[in-house]
């Protein structure tokens, strides 16, 4: 009995693997896509009303889940497009030669956003929309709790926010990586750290998600949230009662298209890229769920009023520049230490500075300079960095990364050495904080 | 007993299934753990590191100690309900059945959303809390929050296998024991229970394994050190080369198969089977009016707790704004018309995968139970074991095996093999093989051996015994694993979203992933997930109906 129902289970597998077959036409587009269907709804429909004949099949996975997918079926490849926003993961395509190089013919695009090249100078991807990163919170929560508004990366340090903010992991989202590295770059490296360990004591959650941050701050489950701005932009155009503000220290990153290597349908991947860039495609981006910044200057024209133009707000223009190379060097180690440093210890680390938030208010009620240099010492135990900027760009710890032949030390090792470093110093600076807190009380 | 061809001929084609869809694709991916990154030979420095590496160890004792507590949390919830809707004369009996097992359909990225909108810091209970009491219940808060979400979320594993085994139970031996004077809790502890063991384990074993292995939960509360998440976050974003992913995966495997491999122990020796047949199991009592208002009540507040995501999730769906409230601003049906376009492509596909890969699961799950139990085939165990370790291995995994397998064999018109729906429902149903085995295993061993000797010695061959006498005794453990495996299939995510090569092809979880891609998308995620539930409800209604009707059948009237 068992028997022939496997039997008849077997052939009635074939039947169906044989009638599958055969379903690609011409025309058709193959895309892999970060992007949500609130984004990529419009465009498809935009797109095969230009292109009569074309139709766009989207394929939607998360950005590493993409560049995996596009890398185990290279052997195979039935994708045309790669469509997402980090440049990193456009990187690691290229590096990887899953990328093959265009040249869009349309003019008119701008060269730089902000201060960054909206095209790879290699050809292998093109920009065709840009995003900056910064901080929204929900009204609600914020009147309720009687807090602050904030306008600058700091502000999410000061005492009113402890435990009332949210990030996302920068090693499982492209755009807090990028953040984080905007911050490490725009103060360096030791200041850069120092800082985002402040901000970090303040943490309600490290999400692993990134559209975890935005919906945590929406349904009010935390007050401020630091996110990518379209996520705030749709979150408003939803009618959530949220609001949103570039930081001084940001960056625009354009959001990237590329053609994948040994593409099915080359001819109609590019046509896809030119109808990007066009000047229809580009309105498109103008939509209240997609609301991303065009590389055509000439767009804007026609943006509702209060929309942010990189081209001509001061607060956008001449922003920090972004220096790929260097990110690209040292990606999976500022990822790590984040991890290591933040993620794993959010705990002590939190403890730590919810002691030192006391400290600040006691010694403002009466001042006491040997408290102040215990809680000084506390901070410096806190910004420690088990390494430097120069060894985090090194050939070693990369090679740690990518299991090179250089390597000093395997990854594992390395995420011990560092945890156990993070931990060793919150504690000690747990100590002082206390000590400090009895001498000003 | 001996082994016939055809058992033996059986037993081969199922490892064959376990070994071209479960065991090449995992190793394909798993060997990764013992290699030395970048290359290099084989080596086992990489479990070295595990133990030495504090995260891991500590996530290891988290996961172990939060997978024990929900199994005592999610028995609690599941005995009453079980014990009542099967031994009582209990008006609603097959409707609580029905709602008790929604929990495990809980649809991915929304039901959290729901979860923290309830019960979150800033839920609504909480926000109620505070407005009333100057207080706030931290539900959902670090280790302690997994075991409230976990038990709510799987205890109708329990719920059904045990259901089943008691309905399975014989009530002569129910009534022996009352001609002897036993009665009331002595004669559940005493009687029902010892009978009704082997579903119980089933069911509990499953829970520690799946609570173990699970991402979804603790993730949706931010909790990272546990065994299963570390596994989940260093696979997809350290990267597919990282061999620790693959070692955590490995210890999760070996886990998996530790906590079978110690069930057969503890149910070694012992004998569960029954002969006398055909009395549609337990009788039913009536409940006096004040035991009735007492059993109603707590039927009422367990299932008020374990569908209380569902109330958000429905709340969601018709919510325009809801935030930092109670309750939402104001309600719409934009978000069902919304969906309701798209999601009948998505609906049929569910419906389609989720029913083929339940179909497979009963299949092989059946043959299983009935080589290991009722045959002496040589390594029959393993075939139980290798089955077991499905639940361990992380769909992405999975996934990428397949992937990895499969997109370098071609179809005849040159498309690659992973590209075809078909091999979604593959995954999916090696996926949920274990709970349909489960399932199987426990009703199989509730049968007496006897019953079939009885036909073989009146002339009856092997294979007429198995279809005339097994597997009629079998259906209501085999339907329960249908349905267990059919609706866990409906809503399963990690192995299709990397699976999924086109919308047309793409099942329910899919198009809520897709949607929840931002902030906008939850209204529309939500109806599309009340949508799956519906469904997937009202298959299992259908299916209890069918489970009643069949015992009603062969029951009391005859």
């Amino acid at each position: 009995m068992f028997r022939r129902s496997a039997l008849a289970l077997g052939s009635a597998l074939g039947v169906v693997l044989a009638s599958g077959a055969g379903f690609a036409q011409t025309g058709k587009v193959t895309v892999v896509t970060s992007f949500s269907k609130d984004v990529t709804d419009p465009i498809k429909k935009a797109f095969e009303k230009a292109v009569p004949g074309a139709t766009l099949e989207v394929q939607n996975r998360n950005t590493n889940a993409g560049v995996k997918f596009i890398e185990e079926t290279r052997g195979n490849n039935q994708v045309d497009l790669f469509w997402a926003s980090a440049p990193d993961a456009f990187e690691v395509l290229k590096g990887k030669k899953l990328l093959s190089p265009y040249k869009p013919k349309a003019t008119g695009i701008a060269e730089k956003v902000g201060s960054y090249p909206v095209n790879d100078k290699d050809g292998f991807y093109s920009g065709f929309a840009a995003s900056g990163y910064g901080i929204m919170w929900n009204e609600r929560y914020v009147k309720a709790n009687k807090l602050p508004t904030p306008k600058d990366w700091q502000d999410l340090a000061q005492a009113p926010y402890f435990d009332h903010v949210s990030i996302s992991a920068p090693s499982r989202s492209g755009t807090t990586h990028l953040t984080i590295e905007t911050i490490l770059q725009g103060e360096g490296w030791d200041k850069g750290w120092r800082m985002t360990k402040d901000i970090a004591g303040n943490l309600r959650t490290v999400t692993d998600r990134s559209f975890g941050v935005p919906e945590a701050v929406n349904s009010g489950q935390v007050g401020y949230g630091i996110v990518i701005d379209f996520f705030a932009f749709s979150s408003q155009g939803a009618g959530f009662p949220v609001k949103f503000v570039y930081p001084s220290v940001t960056t625009l990153v354009p959001a990237n298209v590329g053609v994948v290597a040994n593409a099915p349908n080359k001819a109609g991947a590019e046509a896809f890229i030119e109808f990007l860039l066009s000047p229809t495609g580009q309105e498109v981006l103008l939509e209240p769920t997609i609301r991303r910044l065009p590389v055509r200057p000439e767009t804007y024209a026609k943006a509702p009023a209060d929309y942010p133009n990189p081209f001509k707000d001061k607060n956008l223009q001449g922003l920090l520049t972004f220096n790929a190379e260097l990110s690209e060097k040292r990606t999976a180690a500022v990822d790590t230490l984040f991890d290591q440093l933040i993620t794993f210890q959010l705990e002590p680390l939190k403890a730590v500075t919810k002691v030192l938030h006391e400290v600040d208010a006691a010694l403002k009620k009466k001042d006491n300079a040997q408290a102040r240099a215990l809680a000084k010492e506390a901070r410096d135990l806190i910004a420690a960095m088990p390494i430097t900027a120069a060894q985090a760009a090194s050939p070693e710890i990369k090679a740690a990364f990518t299991g090179g032949k250089q390597k000093s030390a395997r990854q594992a090792e390395l995420e011990q050495q560092w945890a156990a470093f993070a931990k060793e110093k919150y504690t000690a600076a747990k100590a002082k904080a206390d000590e400090a807190l009895k001498l000003a009380r | 007993m001996q082994r016939s061809p055809g058992q033996v001929a059986l037993a081969l084609a199922i490892a064959l299934f376990l070994g071209v869809f479960l065991i090449v694709p995992v190793a394909t991916v798993v060997y990764v753990a013992f290699t030395e990154k970048g290359g290099g030979g084989l080596t086992l420095v990489n479990f070295l590191d595990f133990g030495r590496t504090d995260l891991f160890v500590r996530s290891f004792w988290n996961s172990v100690y939060v997978s024990a507590m929900t199994v005592v949390w999610a028995s609690v919830l599941a005995l009453p309900l079980a014990y009542l809707t099967t031994r009582f004369e209990f008006r609603g009996a097959m409707l609580v059945q029905t709602l008790g097992f929604l929990p495990l359909i809980m649809p991915p990225f929304v039901g959290a959303v729901a979860m923290q909108l309830l019960f979150g810091r800033n839920g609504s209970v909480n926000l109620l809390l505070d407005e009333w009491f100057d207080f706030k219940i931290g539900f959902m808060e670090g280790l302690n929050g997994v075991i409230f979400l976990q038990a709510i979320h799987y205890f109708p594993f329990i719920l059904v296998n045990l259901s089943a085994a008691l309905r399975n139970i014989d009530r002569s031996m129910e009534e022996a024991a009352q001609n002897l004077g036993s009665h009331g809790l002595r004669l559940f502890r005493r009687i029902a229970l010892p009978l009704a063991l082997p579903g119980y384990i089933a069911g509990a074993s499953l829970v520690f394994v799946k609570v173990f292995d699970d991402v979804a939960t603790p993730l949706l509360l931010n909790v990272k050190e546990m065994l299963a998440p570390q596994a989940y976050l260093r696979i997809t974003s350290i990267g597919i080369d990282d061999p620790m992913g693959y070692v955590i995966s490995v210890v999760l495997i070996l886990v998996a198969v530790a906590t079978m491999w110690v069930t057969a122990l503890v149910m070694k020796g012992k004998d569960y089977a029954t002969t006398q047949r055909g009395g549609g199991g337990l009788a039913r009592r009536h409940l006096r009016p004040r035991e009735q208002a007492l059993a109603y009540a707590v039927v009422i507040l367990i299932l008020a707790l374990v569908l209380a995501p569902h109330v958000g999730l429905v709340l969601l769906s018709f919510a325009t704004v809801w935030s930092y409230s109670p309750l939402p601003d104001g309600y719409t049906l934009a978000h069902y018309t919304r969906v309701l376009g798209d999601s009948s492509v998505y609906i049929k596909n569910t419906l389609l995968y989720a029913g083929l890969a339940a179909t497979i699961d009963v299949v092989i799950g059946g043959a299983i139970a009935y080589l290991v139990l009722r045959t002496r085939l040589r390594g029959r165990q393993w075939l139980d074991w290798a089955a077991s370790t499905a639940l361990a291995v992380p769909g992405v995994v999975l996934g990428i095996g397949y992937l990895r397998a499969f997109y370098g064999v071609n179809m005849p018109d040159g498309t690659p093999l992973a590209t075809l729906w078909i091999v979604i429902v593959l995954a999916i149903a090696i996926r949920r093989l274990p709970y349909a085995l489960r399932a199987a295993y426990a009703a199989l061993q509730q049968i007496s051996v006897s019953l079939e000797e009885a036909a073989e010695n009146l002339g009856a061959t092997k294979a007429r015994t198995v279809r005339r006498v097994v597997i009629p005794l079998m259906t209501g453990g085999l339907l329960a694993g249908f349905v267990t495996s059919f609706a866990t299939a409906a809503v399963e995510l990690s192995a299709v979203l990397i699976l999924v090569q086109s919308n047309s092809d793409a099942p329910l979880a899919y198009g809520l992933y897709v949607l929840m891609q931002t902030p906008a998308g939850r209204g529309a995620g939500a109806a599309l997930g009340v949508i799956a539930v519906l469904i997937v409800a009202i298959c299992m209604w259908l299916s209890q109906l069918a489970v009643d009707r069949s015992q009603r059948a062969r029951g009391l009237d005859i």
